[in-house]
């Protein structure tokens, strides 16, 4: 059963659901925050338009700064900006140049400094699709997760996007937020909350924890219904990688004894690194992972890459069977 | 509200360098690792910068009107460090602690670490670029305080440099002031062999710089381009100071084994006691 208390779209199961771009939730919440504090700016690497960072471009101009294909700049200039003039910068890119082209100022500049800068790293994951294996970015969280300091959010859509969006507006200190291309199933709503650092159960059940993250969210919970008869999921969507909700993967772990674990990511590294770490030494039990198995992708359409590589409901279903398998504790 | 500097004769402020020298070795030798040659070469920039063209507060040191300064090639910071100590931004005997355990002073800039000091850098071509953020911010907010960068020449063979150089001539940050340090090594040797950079003046300049050459040891010559680059409106401006590693300590200038390396006890001593005065030019090699 869907968690009542999270107001979850209605049309979730349905097939027309309606779907928007996680980056668009993005833009929104970027235009929003930035009409409550003055102090955020936007930089940009040349991808206005398709990060939507060109929302908040067209209402702030003067607030808005053109770097050009240049990320590793981006990064210094955002750093400079926070530490010497107290601006709150959002830097935008593809994830695979932003963070993957400019870590070492991320690192150094931002982290170290502890410069309140937010990096947004738009077009994540394999469901790029057609740009192939050079613009898919696996690896994003894994980079950015092992930052000191650095908070590290995957919205699972548009609406989460917005919030996510505002609350790293307003939390001090680097952030790192994911978006994903593709119109995504908008499952949450309105009222559903977030907060950083908090998962939420969105479907309770008993056999199997099943977390997820960004679009895949949705695929998981469509799994989990299609296969309700035989196995009772407990969906979790744990849109902050960085701090890890344990109070909450431990509660429902510790009854159900079993993680499947959902990301369009690279297996390790990712949320199945930072869930397997925390449960190797909280409460160790078997914890599977749907994800990138240390390859790299391909060009093709997103439902076909999703499809190769596991990563799909019908992907997912796979892996929960087999993981039903393991023995847990006892 | 502007603070006033106290104004430093020439010849004070020789001296302040020649200081500045002293208590670079000694850290040097203290911390038994760290960077000679561009240390050394510096000591009359940074008293200059310090003593008479920034605008700022050793007592208040996050005082918003001040002039920011990120030390871009951060390896040289023993030179900035004893600057910032001599400045009374904390006390000398911290200087002793340099790279040691439990140090304000980081081997590298930190800015939670060391009063003074606004961003984190070392890494090679990161500095340049946060100033330029800086730089823009302060025009975004219609400011009146500058942004100083040092950087050295080596470090231009990073792209981060060019990216913040094609940046800031857009953007036209006449606020913005680079300082080069031209000693002409790097840690494999000269820089001409390792990558060359010439011509280094019409390279920024393509980028939309103003570019004064300045002899880096001559003290009214540095005041003069800083003063020029105030005046400079339509453009940021790039000073390429032409100095001597290790100047000051003849059996290190010129030599780019220094580069990376402190002084052994023994050295220093001979060092110290051998620190030639440094008034005026450019000093041909006379060893």
């Amino acid at each position: 059963m869907l968690n009542k208390k999270f107001n979850l779209s209605k049309e979730i199961f349905r097939k027309n659901i309606k779907r928007v771009p996680i980056r668009v939730g993005y833009g929104e919440g970027l235009l929003e925050a930035g009409k409550k504090d003055k102090n955020i700016v936007a930089l940009c690497c040349d991808l206005t338009e398709s990060t939507k960072t060109s929302f908040f471009k067209n209402t702030f101009p003067d607030r808005f700064v053109e770097v050009g294909v240049a990320e590793q700049n981006m990064a210094g200039l955002a750093a400079g900006m926070a530490l010497g003039a107290g601006k709150i910068p959002f830097i935008s890119s593809y994830a695979v140049f932003s963070p993957g082209l400019n870590w070492s100022q991320i690192r150094v500049s931002i982290c170290y400094s502890n410069a309140n800068v937010k990096i947004i790293g738009a077009h994540a994951g394999i469901s790029v699709g057609p740009d192939g294996a050079t613009h898919q970015a696996l690896e994003d969280l894994a980079i950015t997760r092992v930052l000191p300091r650095m908070v590290v959010v995957v919205p699972c859509d548009s609406i989460e996007a917005r919030k996510a969006t505002m609350a790293v507006a307003k939390h001090k200190g680097p952030c790192y937020v994911r978006l994903a291309r593709e119109a995504t199933p908008v499952i949450t709503s309105e009222k559903t909350p977030f907060k950083i650092g908090k998962a939420h159960v969105y479907r309770e059940g008993k056999d199997i924890t099943v977390i997820a993250c960004g679009p895949l969210v949705y695929e998981a919970l469509v799994a989990s219904e299609k296969i309700k008869k035989n196995i009772s999921c407990e969906v979790i969507n744990c849109s902050t990688i960085k701090p890890l909700d344990k109070k909450t993967i431990l509660k429902s772990v510790k009854k159900t004894g079993r993680v499947v674990t959902v990301e369009e990511h690279q297996i390790t590294g990712g949320l199945f690194g930072a869930v397997a770490e925390m449960l190797a030494s909280e409460y160790p039990v078997p914890v599977t992972g749907v994800g990138m198995p240390d390859c790299f992708g391909e060009s093709g359409r997103p439902e076909e890459l999703l499809e190769k590589w596991g990563m799909n409901c019908k992907g997912i279903i796979k892996t929960i069977e087999k993981a039903m398998n393991f023995k847990t504790r006892d | 509200m502007a603070r006033q500097q106290k104004k430093y004769t020439e010849k004070q402020l020789i001296k302040i360098a020649n200081d500045i020298r002293k208590d670079v070795i000694k850290m040097l030798v203290k911390a038994g690792s760290g960077h000679s040659a561009g240390s050394l070469g510096m000591a009359d920039v940074f008293a200059t910068l310090y003593f008479s063209v920034l605008n700022h507060d050793p007592k208040n040191p996050e005082w918003k009107d001040r002039d920011r300064f990120v030390l871009s090639a951060g390896h040289i910071n023993p030179v900035w460090y004893a600057t910032l100590a001599k400045s009374g931004y904390f006390p000398r005997k911290e200087l002793w602690s340099l790279r040691k355990f439990g140090s304000l002073l980081q081997g590298h800039p930190h800015n939670e670490s060391t009063p003074g000091v606004d961003t984190s850098s070392g890494p090679l071509g990161h500095g340049f670029a946060q100033a330029a953020g800086m730089a823009y911010a302060g025009i975004m907010d219609n400011k009146k305080w500058r942004v100083y960068s040092v950087m050295g020449d080596g470090e231009l063979n990073e792209g981060n440099i060019w990216e913040t150089a094609m940046f800031a001539g857009k953007n036209k940050l006449r606020n913005l002031t680079g300082i080069i340090d031209r000693n002409n090594i790097q840690i494999d040797g000269f820089t001409e062999d390792v990558m060359p950079l010439e011509s280094l003046k019409g390279k920024f300049e393509s980028f939309n710089w103003h570019v004064l050459d300045v002899d880096g040891h001559n003290i009214e010559a540095i005041i003069d381009a800083c003063n020029q680059a105030k005046a400079v409106f339509e453009k940021p401006t790039m000073i390429i100071a032409h100095t001597i590693p290790g100047k000051g300590v003849h059996f290190m200038e010129r030599d780019f084994k220094w580069h990376g390396i402190p002084p052994n006890p023994e050295e220093a001593e001979h060092a110290l006691r051998h620190l030639r005065s440094l008034g005026g030019k450019i000093e041909c090699g006379d060893h």
